[in-house]
């Protein structure tokens, strides 16, 4: 029998609301992590993934309370234990890895006190045996010059350096256990799979115990040896990693895996309808009666335990599991998205530069911008009518400030912005017409932030088709229901408020809004992102049938490469805000010829525990463009000489239409490809 | 870092230069001027001719402007109308006068502003937070005119402890004055530390709630090493700013409690050259509360920036 590391039995946490009741957050959870085992737990937000991890720390955040069960550490309960004890145990048996390292590292210390504090409190060594030590964990998190970061305060180190730090943190009292709480959630895609191979290595390395809670499918294949999927405060399903990717036997995780967009698919996966439960409203019944394919009125009024198939090792809380273990792989469906694009103009962007740069005295006189470096340059770009087009890259790159700059609300510093062909628009919002505002409309990332929580749907909606259309009393009211019927959003929502919605749900009414406007251009600024994997296909889903409708072209941002090949035409590859590399998304996809987009598509984490990342440049963040030379240099592996750094790539064309900026030529480059 | 100083101090002398135009276009406007208010119904032909000659006021206002911000500058505000002094000799005491109430009310209530909003933070909806901050919340509505008079009526008045008004004159020695500053200093204090004892807890609560907290419990910080080392440099660096505010708030203060109490400080002759339409001397106040008020600000924009980390690399590297 192998030895458990920590053992949870019938964990119940919950809070109380104002009218009383007891709403609970976590029920019954039982479940036993091994020694020397990875145990991923996955879920959508709100199910209660990252309050269990915590308790298994003995923490319960302010608000929540015990209701019921422990969580046992040496056979003692850590939800019991007095703070004193708590503390010998914190950070030197079980340590946590948060999900934000920015946030979660203290302002005013530096990075080498911080860790040293663990040594500290963890471990009996003295003060030069403790700066070595401090030394020797930065080196093993692959930082470089530890004795210079040592020095450093958190906010002087990039995104991936600060998780980092939190690893080495965490690693300082040598814990039996590792919880780690999203820890690359946030972070770029090729910075998240050089962070996960790092954890891999530790895991292999110290023998260490590990939980890894996550949304994020892609990542908890690379790591974990068992999965454990929660759903509104309940297990659903928890078996070995492998199985539960291939043959997953619960509805819900089989409906999540067949809507994650894949890069080796292009067109959009199937959605899975409705969203999670809030904590307190289920009545009775299973938690996913309502968004199952595979319910029956049992489902509706009896709520299935969970059950442990000896032969599978796996335990599944479903009546019906059996349909699905018959089933075998799971078959994506995917609805191939037709390129209705015509063959005329829509948008142009020609040589267009953006500046940050903060500008001279003399040139804010003369309202001009002088910058030889700009953060955006020569951006050359045809859209065409009805077209997706997609910008991609890592933070940094620039697609966001494009994008901002085609909405009018960040000054280019040269270039022309063309509409139709023959109208030019300004870079300046004040300069534009009422109709040039229409024709451009924007979806933002966060619908939290982008709807004003003070308006109703319907006067949300209402905004655009007052200003640009002057619509009043009954027509209006017409028009929005027209519009709200649009998004699948049914006619009771217009007196509803943001707050009182769900994020899937907000973003289709933001959606609705760009479209009152009946705009021929859409900016989608990481629509999706924000949103949870079940909700994005269905987004997803919906701007394409949108789009088929209308006609409307989108210029779609995004740093999640798998969306922006289920969903674009054409792909536009953006390092330090030069363009690498535009093409047809399945060329692009397809033979990855920029050595950038060959990072890119190499980092991207599926979920497959047979599809490891490839790893080919190191993960440095570059504060600026480089001076002159192609804009790649610092982190290309491929680079052919002197010329990489002296002159900027002539742009080459391949035979099916994908243009690449590079020094090697196209044929050398095609063939050296994976 | 150093180029950031000089700019905030020519910042500085900026607005300076901009409140003494403000303050002499003012007292040229208003009808009347120093001549007629002190020659009152004699204020016509040769006698008012010869008051414009001798107090300067029959050359073109922008030349006088200039004179008068030469001698300002260096410390010359020229001569009050109503006693006919140096004004330099009238203020001097009553600088320090108000220099003793304020420091006095300043240095009493930060320290214990700081430890009832410490204390309020760490026990939240405990018993200690509830009665304190019952206690701030009904400090902080009570305007300083009204505490100032029941503190009067209870303690002068029916238990005798302490004089109730100030009526030693301008120069006495510190020791004399000590009694009678007590009830102002009170007075003063009140309300100010309320109000910053309310910044500072909101401010423990809002790091008490940070993910770096919970990482340091997490992380196995005892509890006071965590209050210590993780909260209080963090949550103490934004109250800079709002003491320095409030300092800068008990400039107004100074100036009613100083009235109701009778006390021989700036505030009371604000009031007293208004009154008299003692111009020059009104002029003269003015540019020294707007010095004041600048340089407090200056120091706290520069202490925060040296105590935050943040700030200090950003402006190196830049």
């Amino acid at each position: 029998m192998t030895e458990m590391i920590q053992k949870v039995k019938n964990l119940s946490i919950g809070f109380r609301s104002k009218k009383g009741e007891e709403i609970l957050i976590l029920k019954n959870i039982t479940t036993n992590i091994k020694k020397g085992e990875t145990v991923g737990i996955v879920g959508e937000s709100g199910s209660g993934k990252s309050t269990l991890a915590l308790a298994m720390m003995g923490y319960v955040k302010h608000g929540l309370y015990t209701i019921g069960g422990e969580c046992q550490f040496n056979s003692s309960n850590l939800l019991k234990m007095k703070s004193k004890d708590l503390e010998k145990i914190r950070g030197r048996k079980i340590a946590m890895i948060p999900q934000n390292a920015g946030q979660a590292l203290t302002p005013n210390l530096k990075i080498g006190y911080q860790i040293d504090e663990a040594l500290q409190l963890h471990s009996d060594l003295e003060e030069k045996e403790r700066e070595k030590k401090i030394s020797e964990l930065l080196n093993k998190v692959r930082l470089p010059s530890p004795e210079t970061i040592a020095l450093r305060y958190p906010h002087e180190l990039s995104g991936g350096q600060q998780q980092r730090v939190a690893v080495a943190m965490a690693l300082a009292g040598t814990p039996d256990l590792l919880l780690l709480d999203e820890p690359t959630t946030g972070l770029d895609v090729t910075t998240q799979a050089h962070v996960l191979e790092l954890l891999n290595f530790i895991a292999k390395d110290t023998g260490t115990s590990m939980v890894y809670v996550s949304h994020d499918l892609g990542a908890i294949a690379q790591v974990s040896d068992r999965i454990i999927v929660m759903y509104s405060g309940e297990i659903v399903l928890e078996g070995p990693s492998r199985d539960i990717l291939k043959k997953p036997i619960h509805p819900y995780t089989h409906g999540l895996l067949k809507s994650i967009p894949k890069l080796s698919l292009a067109g959009l996966p199937e959605s899975m309808p409705g969203s999670q439960p809030q904590p307190g409203t289920i009545q009775g019944g299973c938690s996913f009666f309502d968004r199952c394919n595979f319910s029956d009125e049992n489902c509706k009024s009896n709520s299935p335990k969970l059950e442990f198939l000896k032969d599978l090792n796996t335990s599944v809380r479903c009546f019906n599991y059996e349909k699905l273990v018959n089933e075998n792989q799971v078959s994506q469906t995917i609805n191939k998205i037709k390129n209705k694009s015509q063959d005329k103009e829509i948008l142009n962007l020609s040589e267009v530069s953006i500046s940050y740069a903060k500008q001279k005295l003399l040139d804010q006189v003369f309202n001009r911008i002088s910058d030889d470096n700009p953060t955006v340059k020569d951006i050359n770009i045809n859209i065409k009518k009805g077209e997706t087009i997609a910008l991609v890259g890592e933070s940094g790159s620039g697609k966001s400030t494009i994008l901002k700059s085609i909405a009018g609300l960040l000054r280019t510093k040269d270039g022309l912005i063309r509409f139709d062909e023959n109208r030019n628009l300004s870079s300046d919002l004040r300069e534009r017409d009422p109709n040039d505002l229409r024709i451009i409309q924007l979806i933002f990332q966060n619908p939290d932030e982008s709807l004003n929580p003070n308006h109703t749907v319907e006067e949300i909606i209402a905004q655009p088709l007052k200003l640009y259309f002057g619509l009043k009393g009954e027509e209006l009211k017409k028009n929005i229901i027209d519009l709200l019927q649009k998004v699948r959003l049914g006619e009771f929502y217009t007196s509803r408020y943001p707050r009182q919605l769900s994020g899937g749900e907000k973003q289709r009414v933001a959606v609705a809004r760009a479209f009152a406007a009946k705009p021929d251009i859409i900016l989608c600024d990481e629509v999706t992102s924000a949103l949870d994997v079940s909700v994005q296909a269905a987004v997803l889903n919906l701007l394409q049938q949108l789009k088929e409708d209308f006609g409307t072209t989108y210029i779609f941002v995004s740093h999640d490469l798998a969306v922006v090949r289920a969903i674009s035409d054409r792909v536009a590859v953006l390092y330090q805000g030069r363009l690498c590399e535009v093409g047809p998304s399945n060329d692009v996809y397809k033979f990855p010829s920029h050595p950038y987009t060959e990072v890119l598509l190499g980092a991207v984490l599926e979920p497959d525990p047979d599809i490891k990342p490839k790893l080919v440049a190191e993960d440095i963040v570059e504060e600026r463009p480089p001076e002159k030379g192609c804009s790649f240099q610092g982190r290309c592996s491929r680079i052919v000489g002197d010329i990489c750094k002296k002159e900027i790539p002539p742009w080459q064309l391949t035979e099916s239409g994908n243009a690449i900026r590079c020094h090697i030529p196209i044929k050398e480059l095609q063939k050296e490809q994976f | 870092m150093l180029f950031l100083i000089i700019k905030r101090i020519l910042l500085g002398f900026i607005t300076l230069f901009i409140v003494s135009i403000i303050t002499f276009v003012g007292t040229e406007i208003l009808p009347g001027d120093a001549c007629t208010t002190y020659l009152e119904r004699q204020a016509f032909g040769e006698q008012l001719e010869a008051c414009y000659r001798r107090l300067g006021l029959n050359v073109p206002a922008y030349e006088r402007y200039v004179s008068w911000a030469l001698n300002a500058i260096q410390g010359d505000f020229g001569y009050s109308l109503s006693g006919e002094m140096p004004i330099k000799e009238v203020l001097g005491p009553r600088i320090k006068n108000s220099l003793v109430l304020a420091s006095a009310a300043i240095f009493i209530g930060i320290p214990i502003a700081l430890i009832l909003g410490i204390i309020t933070a760490l026990w939240r909806d405990k018993l200690p937070d509830v009665a304190i901050s019952t206690v701030t919340i009904f400090a902080m509505t009570i305007p300083e005119f009204i505490s100032a008079t029941l503190l009067i009526l209870i303690i002068a008045i029916w238990l005798e402890w302490l004089p109730g008004i100030v009526i030693v004159p301008t120069d006495v020695s510190f020791l004399e004055l000590l009694p009678n500053i007590i009830l102002p200093v009170v007075a003063i204090a009140m309300i100010m530390t309320a109000h910053m004892a309310r910044m500072v807890r909101s401010s423990v609560i809002q790091v008490m709630a940070s993910e770096y907290v919970q990482m340091a419990i997490l992380k196995g910080v005892p509890y006071w090493k965590m209050v210590f080392k993780h909260v209080l440099p963090n949550a103490l660096l934004p109250a800079i700013n709002v003491v320095a505010l409030t300092i800068a708030w008990l400039l107004g203060g100074v100036v009613v409690t100083e009235v109701v109490f009778n006390y021989p400080g700036l505030g009371r002759l604000v009031i007293e050259s208004i009154s008299n339409r003692d111009l020059p001397t009104v002029q003269a106040l003015a540019i020294i509360l707007a010095s004041i008020y600048v340089s407090i600000n200056l120091l706290a924009d520069l202490l925060t920036l040296m105590l935050n980390p943040r700030l200090k690399t950003l402006q190196i590297r830049k």
